[in-house]
């Protein structure tokens, strides 16, 4: 058994996940997961409902056995602790607030099992900190979700452990006390320095709040990295799909040795960087996001040179405040959904005109076609525009 | 929703789903701790049924002594001798149960969605009565429908009585010692138990079913029959169930309130054991009382499963 | 091309405002659920009415049927009846020794069902389910014939065994049906705070199940105290409160059963009262 290293009250430690599966009978919930988080990084693990993520977590916090595979955090291997002997706590995602005890309780409770010195002042801080003094002899029921999450945030971030854990903690609440959360979770993080591990499904959040996401498919990481990493450079369908959205266009590569590639779609020669190939073969889902593209009437010659153009006509356009989402449907029959940011608002396109598709090669991401493009697509959202599967 | 559940925590929320323990390791742990209350159910529940099911089997006297001799006449002899004692006390019970169903009905319905700030404490009005012994409740019958009481008096002014006794449920003047007294005994004993259990079921029903059935052009008795009354069925079987088996079985209201010739069977079972001293009759009566309940039962479970039960 | 609202329009004047329906009948029909609850409720409290009012009555016969006159006599005159005391004081005694033991046999038990998948699930639902569905003369018959073939004879031990017995299923119901309401998490975030598995017991979950256990606790003290059927057939000559009462109506029923009647409405009026105002003191801001 290796010995912890003692560790600064303030510091998290790494949390390093190796080979980690876990199977309930038939159905393998995480699949041979390996992961390092980093000692005081704010880390999001993404992914739709059944991936596996939330698992992971309760793994990580002991209250799941793994399969086969190592849990270490810093240098102390927790795989088989008990939850109650782990530097590690967690934020529950409908907040497990103790109904029987009021918030200065919940919030010490940790503290008590520990039996800390000074659980007055400490709490009292921690109450401080999370904006709750007024609150503390409430009883859970009394307060509003808003408030019951701080509370379940103060009463594990109190414990100061090395790794805490959030469970979609902001899931139940309206838009704008989320957005509110966010910031001040962040904000947080970063005046405590704790490594901080994040569930969720919602990819704006996680965007928003983390420095590193694991986006997690079928109990499988797709990819890691930093959200604008994540978010430019997809290397799968999935990831493509579930940051943000994409068009995909079915392709050919040819010439795959130069600095910008070429891809041909319906016999149209268009261009993208050899660095963002990410296809074995030469048949590939070339992939553009809908705020990258340009519309133009056929016919001006606004379009700079080596941008990749594509025609077709415009299908529908919906004005969201912002930007305008245009569909426009290419003489294939393919749909390409375009966001334009309302900058300047060019009258002729409607419904019905002709345009011209537009972007700087740059921005194009070319993924393998044996990858479904519908994958990471919510199957909700899918069944709207495609219509139910027959 | 099992009565008993609806007894005595009524504001509940969802019953009977089970929430594995956190870290579940020792399977031992289930076995261990049921074993005493199961070890009692079974020693001075089960086992009494078997010991029932040998001595109505035997034969003998009480001063001779039983011997057991698997003697299966004793059950035809009792079933022939017994038998309008058995189809009385269905009768009985099936009236009462009705009776109940149709009075506990409107109560529970009152309770769960007309009842606003006083819900809680009409349910403690419904449950408080419970707790009061029932023999002397029973007893307060026989001064509410005595003879010269008011009720009587009253109902023979208005010639209520006359219709009654046309329709054999009285006799003479009186309402004591006639079965009208006993249905009305029945029916008063198990009216929380058939309350309640409507009561949780209607609870539970999300009250703008009803608003949505009507905007979709039903009257208030359409949308009962189709919404309100589907999703209570539940709670109805499960009164029903607490009602009529008991019922069936009483004797304590055929006693106080009845009369000799109303017996029910739970009154012949009583005087074979306790006076007549005739050990096999009264036990093979038992059983067969027993397992017609049974019967019942069984078909219940088999719609229902048993997991709603208990 | 501009649309403007225009004013209400003529067509408003013309057409006469529709009544709003009222009358007697109307409100009779509206409230038809209420008044058959009112009734439901005076039925059901019509004994318990008559019961108190006789208590404070002075009977001249030895059956207590008719008013006479006003009286404290049984009041105060509590214990004057010959053995009722005594019998009170024995249903008293087993209804607390089969509360205490079936409520901890019981709350095992509905730990168990709840908590653990096991083989036999069922099978133990059943049983627990059945002494609540067997009429009280089957159960009682049968429990005399066991003590009978056994050469058991009968008195207060054998009276408190059927107790426990049938006791324990409504109390498993009754906890059962709280800890269903536990949500499961609340113990797992326990352990999440350093609380072992003793600890999550008696600091989270135990404190949460209370009610439930008291409500069983309740229920079956009166059970237990109410019990006659069951009770006549295992007692011999021991006689419990219900006992006497039946022996009374035979021989005679003096106005003091009306005063333990009327005492134990108000008791247990007063306790669920109190329960009914913990419970939402605890959910009101």
């Amino acid at each position: 058994m290796t010995e912890s290293s003692p560790r600064q009250p303030g510091s998290g430690a790494d949390l390093n996940l190796i080979n980690v599966t876990k199977s309930f009978g038939d159905f393998v919930a995480v699949d041979d997961l390996s992961l390092t988080i980093p000692s005081g990084s704010f880390f999001a693990l993404l992914g739709p409902s059944g991936c596996g993520k939330t698992t992971t977590l309760r793994m990580v916090a002991g209250l799941e056995e793994p399969t086969s595979g190592q849990i270490l955090i810093g240098s102390e291997d927790v795989t088989y602790a008990k939850p109650y002997k782990r530097p590690v706590n967690t934020v529950f995602q409908s907040y497990a607030l103790f109904p029987h005890l009021d918030i200065f309780e919940n919030v010490a409770f940790g503290l008590r099992r520990r039996h800390v010195k000074d659980v007055k002042g400490q709490v009292e801080d921690i109450l401080e900190l999370t904006e709750l003094t007024p609150l503390a002899r409430r009883k859970p029921n009394q307060l509003s979700g808003g408030q019951q999450q701080r509370v379940a945030l103060a009463r594990a971030l109190i414990n100061r452990p090395a790794v805490l854990l959030l469970d979609e903690p902001l899931g139940a609440l309206d838009l704008k006390l989320r957005r509110q959360m966010q910031l001040e979770l962040k904000g947080i993080q970063n005046e405590v320095g704790l490594t901080f591990v994040h569930v969720t499904h919602d990819q704006e959040e996680a965007m928003t709040m983390a420095d590193t996401i694991a986006v997690m498919n079928e109990g499988r990481v797709e990819q890691l990295g930093a959200p604008v990493d994540l978010y430019e450079n997809p290397r799968t369908t999935f990831v493509a799909n579930f940051l943000g959205q994409s068009n995909f266009f079915d392709a050919t590569l040819s010439d795959r040795s130069a600095k910008v590639v070429t891809a041909t779609v319906q016999g149209q020669r268009l261009g993208v960087p050899a660095s963002r190939v990410y296809s074995p073969g030469d048949d590939v889902h070339l992939g553009v996001r809908p705020e990258k593209l340009t519309l133009s009437i056929q016919g001006d010659d606004s379009i700079p040179e080596g941008h990749n153009r594509l025609t077709g006509i415009v299908a529908d356009s919906s004005f969201i405040g912002v930007s305008t989402e245009y569909r426009v449907e290419m003489a294939w029959g393919m749909q390409v959904t375009v966001f334009e940011q309302n900058v300047h608002h060019d009258i002729r396109i409607v419904p019905g005109a002709s345009v011209v598709l537009s972007w700087d090669p740059a921005n194009t991401f070319a993924l393998d076609a044996s990858q479904s493009v519908e994958a990471g697509i919510d199957s909700e959202v899918l069944e709207a525009v495609v219509g139910a599967p027959a | 929703m099992s009565a008993g559940a609806a007894l005595a925590e009524v504001s509940d929320k969802e019953p009977g789903k089970v929430q594995p323990s956190v870290i579940n390791k020792r399977k031992l742990t289930p076995y261990l701790l049921l074993l005493p209350g199961v070890l009692w159910l079974a020693v001075f529940f089960v086992v009494p049924m078997f010991s029932l099911f040998g001595q109505s089997l035997q034969t003998g006297s009480f001063e001779e002594g039983y011997e057991q001799t698997f003697r299966f006449a004793n059950y035809t002899e009792a079933l022939s001798t017994y038998w309008p004692q058995f189809v009385r006390s269905f009768v009985y019970a099936g009236i009462a149960t009705l009776l109940c169903l149709l009075i506990a009905y409107p109560l529970a319905y009152c309770i769960a969605f007309r009842s606003g700030r006083w819900k809680n404490a009409l349910l403690v009005l419904v449950i408080a009565p419970f707790f009061t012994s029932f023999l002397i409740r029973t007893l307060a019958w026989q001064t509410i429908l005595s003879d010269s009481g008011i009720v009587t008096t009253t109902l023979n002014t208005l010639h209520v009585t006359d219709v009654m006794r046309f329709l054999g449920l009285t006799e003479g003047d009186r309402l004591l010692a006639t079965p009208l007294a006993v249905i009305t005994g029945l029916t008063y004993n198990f009216l929380p138990f058939m309350t309640l259990p409507i009561y949780a079921a209607l609870d539970r029903m999300d009250p703008r079913l009803i608003e949505a059935a009507q905007d979709l052009y039903s009257s208030p008795w359409t949308s009962f029959r189709k919404v309100t009354w589907p999703l209570s069925l539940a709670g109805v079987v499960a009164g029903t169930l607490l009602t009529f088996i008991p019922a069936a079985g009483d004797y304590i209201n055929a006693q106080l309130l009845g009369a000799p010739a109303y017996r029910m069977i739970g009154n012949v079972i009583d005087s074979q054991f306790f006076r007549v001293l005739d050990y096999p009759t009264a036990a093979a009566l038992s059983f067969t009382l027993m397992a017609s309940i049974l019967v019942l039962v069984s078909l219940y479970i088999r719609r229902a499963g048993t997991e709603e039960l208990v | 091309m501009s649309t403007t609202t225009e004013a209400p329009s003529k067509l408003a004047v013309t057409v006469p405002p529709a009544r709003r329906p009222r009358g007697p009948i109307r409100w009779v029909r509206a409230h038809i659920i209420q008044i058959a609850a009112a009734a439901a409720l005076f039925y059901m409290f019509l004994p318990i009415f008559v019961v108190v009012a006789f208590s404070f009555n002075q009977p001249t016969g030895r059956y207590n049927d008719k008013w006479v006159q006003f009286s404290t006599n049984a009041w105060t005159d509590f214990c004057g009846v010959n053995g009722m005391c005594e019998s009170l004081k024995l249903s008293l005694i087993i209804g607390l020794l089969a509360t205490l033991a079936s409520v901890l046999l019981g709350t095992l038990t509905a730990f168990a069902i709840s908590r653990h998948r096991f083989r036999g699930r069922s099978g133990i639902n059943l049983l627990i389910f059945m002494p609540m569905a067997t009429p009280e003369v089957v159960m009682g018959s049968s429990l005399l014939a066991l003590f009978v073939t056994l050469g058991i004879p009968r008195g207060s031990s054998t009276i408190l065994i059927a107790h426990i017995m049938f006791c324990l299923s409504f109390v498993v119901v009754t906890v059962k049906a709280r800890l269903a309401s536990l949500d499961s998490r609340l113990e797992q975030a326990a352990m999440d705070l350093y609380a072992n598995e003793r600890t999550t017991f008696l600091r989270v979950t135990f404190p949460l199940v209370l009610p439930g256990i008291v409500a069983a606790s309740l229920l079956a003290f009166s059970l237990s105290f109410d019990d006659f059927i069951i009770t006549n057939f295992n007692s011999e000559t021991t006689v419990t409160f219900p006992i006497f009462v039946w022996g009374a109506a035979q021989r005679g029923t003096p106005p003091q059963i009306n005063v333990v009647g009327a005492l134990m409405f108000g008791i247990s009026l007063l306790i669920i009262a109190v329960g009914q105002i913990v419970a939402s003191r605890r959910r009101k801001v």
